[in-house]
């Protein structure tokens, strides 16, 4: 059970002066209880390649595959697909509308036909899922902090239960703390089975928290690999407009001075190899 | 999936041409003068002549022909109305009739002419934003109006709203496409069911966007206040407006031909 997506191309208004090409021979497979984050800097086809994963665009060169299922422009696997892969979008406080959370929550699961009864079970957990307060399901998403709007958000694509959930640019605008919490819900779901994909432009909780790591650059593949090959890879050649880890590039300044440093983006690894070395 | 295209017809497409170069006041009045000529079009030979000067024109400003042909796209359903309208309700000799269905000769020649001008209208008249940046188009309109100022006409105000109301056309349809994608991903439907049905589904689009636009409108409010923005009086223009002889020539030029057209209309009739 994965999603394989395989030489994936895709160009924005083809025939007309604005032609650009976004995403150019795109490869991996993501399977369930894994996670993925995908890392490029602003414009190099991260978000249209999210997009891709549940059908909203459907491939115009190379495929998409869920659980088996090819994603088309149309066709009757396309609910089922969209079901099964959860999609946050970025800056998803935006897309609210409801009178209460509750019924924000409630709104994917009653358009995919969960029977009414199973509904507020599911609202309940995806709440809790998402860090959200049972007090606030009575409240209106309008009247909720900027933080706890976008736990709603998260907690309304939860409550239809998917297999794998995409995240673009969750952490946009979050400040630290509330940045790791997010991350420690995405570390909890994976254990729970699900695949996920998280679309960032921050190395840091690219390299730290996920299994894999596709950089993009300019809709091509820059790097695809575990954290520590990635890494590697970038310290090499390094992507523009992707700022490395600082623990990343402090240990790499060390070692172009000469100081024995790791390969590394976690602070305490560097700071032992440092000690020993001093000693 | 892309609801919004954004090449929608009609936006302005950058080129060098000379109908580009030219000062969007030359061009608002010259394209008034050729709707005028195109209302007044009664001969074949006449409606020829225009279909010559709208590919003359189509040249010049090195624009597709594709694009140029397209905006009229929008107009085609109320074009075939209208000569649908005339085909069945023009008085004369009846060529067909079906019970209390008239078609006549004088109705299938009407509605010809009906849905042509029409379509040359809405051509020529898209030259004017294919040609030209909306800015320009706005600064071009507060110049023509601002003559009428000094009876209290609230020329720069107008310009003012119609620049920002341009401004922020594509940033909602991108908005609006945003939302649609993130409701879809969501289960929401905007092509299934009935009519009502289909209304509904757009619940979920329509509140999210009204509060993006207001909260949009007073964020632009604050900046401009900040910028200490305070109407028109004494400002002046990052690119001002230039007339130059080409100008002076199409504002000659188009209009003779023009008013010979509608001459040779009137003495062929």
């Amino acid at each position: 059970m994965s999603i394989i997506v395989k030489n994936l191309g895709h160009v924005y208004h083809p025939g007309t002066p604005l032609e650009t090409r976004s995403l150019c021979d795109i490869s991996f497979e993501l399977e369930r209880g894994t996670w993925l984050s995908v890392a490029g800097h602003t414009g190099s086809g991260k978000s249209t390649l999210g997009q891709h994963l549940n059908g909203i665009i459907a491939p115009m060169e190379g495929t998409v595959t869920v659980d088996g299922m090819a994603v088309k422009e149309k066709g009757p696997d396309l609910r089922e697909i969209r079901a099964r892969v959860g999609l946050v979008f970025q800056y998803p406080e935006q897309q609210l509308f409801a009178e209460t959370v509750y019924e924000e929550i409630a709104f994917a699961p009653r358009n995919w036909g969960t029977p009414e009864e199973e509904i507020d079970a599911r609202v309940k957990e995806a709440a809790r899922a998402a860090g959200l307060d049972e007090s606030r399901l009575t409240r209106s998403p309008f009247q909720l902090s900027g933080g706890e709007k976008r736990k709603v958000a998260i907690a309304s694509v939860l409550s239809s239960k998917p297999d794998y959930l995409v995240l673009d640019e969750p952490t946009a605008g979050l400040d630290s703390f509330s940045r790791r919490e997010l991350a420690d819900l995405l570390a909890g779901l994976k254990e729970g089975g699900m695949g996920i994909v998280l679309i960032t432009h921050d190395l840091d909780i690219a390299l730290s928290r996920s299994d894999a790591v596709l950089v993009l650059d300019g809709g091509r593949e820059a790097a695809l690999g575990t954290p520590a090959e990635v890494l590697a890879r970038l310290e090499e050649n390094p992507v523009p407009g992707l700022r490395l880890p600082d623990v990343a590039a402090l240990s790499l300044l060390l070692r172009q001075r000469g100081r024995k440093a790791p390969v590394t983006w976690d602070w305490r690894e560097l700071k032992n190899a440092l000690f020993r070395s001093s000693k | 999936m892309k609801f919004f295209n954004h090449m929608t017809f009609g936006q302005y497409v950058p080129a060098e041409s000379p109908v580009h170069g030219l000062d969007p006041r030359c061009k608002i009045l010259v394209v008034l003068v050729i709707l005028t000529g195109i209302f007044m079009a009664k001969h074949p030979a006449v409606f020829a002549a225009w279909g010559v000067l709208l590919a003359g024109l189509t040249l010049a400003a090195r624009l597709p022909t594709k694009l140029v042909l397209g905006s009229a796209k929008p107009v085609l359903i109320l074009a075939l109305f209208t000569a649908s309208i005339h085909i069945f309700f023009t008085k004369g000799e009846p060529l067909f009739s079906l019970g209390i269905i008239n078609i006549t000769s004088e109705g299938l020649v009407l509605a010809l002419y009906m849905g042509l001008r029409l379509i040359f209208l809405v051509l020529f008249a898209s030259f004017l934003t294919l040609t030209t940046r909306p800015m320009e188009l706005a600064d071009g309109l507060e110049r023509l109006f601002s003559p009428f100022a000094r009876f209290g006409f609230p020329a720069h105000e107008l310009a003012m709203m119609m620049t920002i109301a341009l401004r922020f056309i594509p940033t909602l349809l991108d908005e609006t496409d945003r939302i649609m994608k993130a409701q879809l991903a969501r289960g929401a439907s905007f092509d299934r069911g009935g009519l009502w049905k289909r209304l509904k589904a757009f619940i979920p689009v329509l509140i999210p966007l009204f509060v993006i636009v207001f909260q949009r409108a007073e964020d632009l409010a604050v900046a401009m206040e900040a910028r200490n923005y305070r109407g028109g009086a004494g400002r002046t223009r990052m690119n001002p407006l230039r007339w130059r002889g080409a100008d002076t020539a199409a504002l000659i030029l188009v209009p003779l031909a023009v008013f010979i057209l509608v001459y040779a209309d009137r003495s062929l009739a």
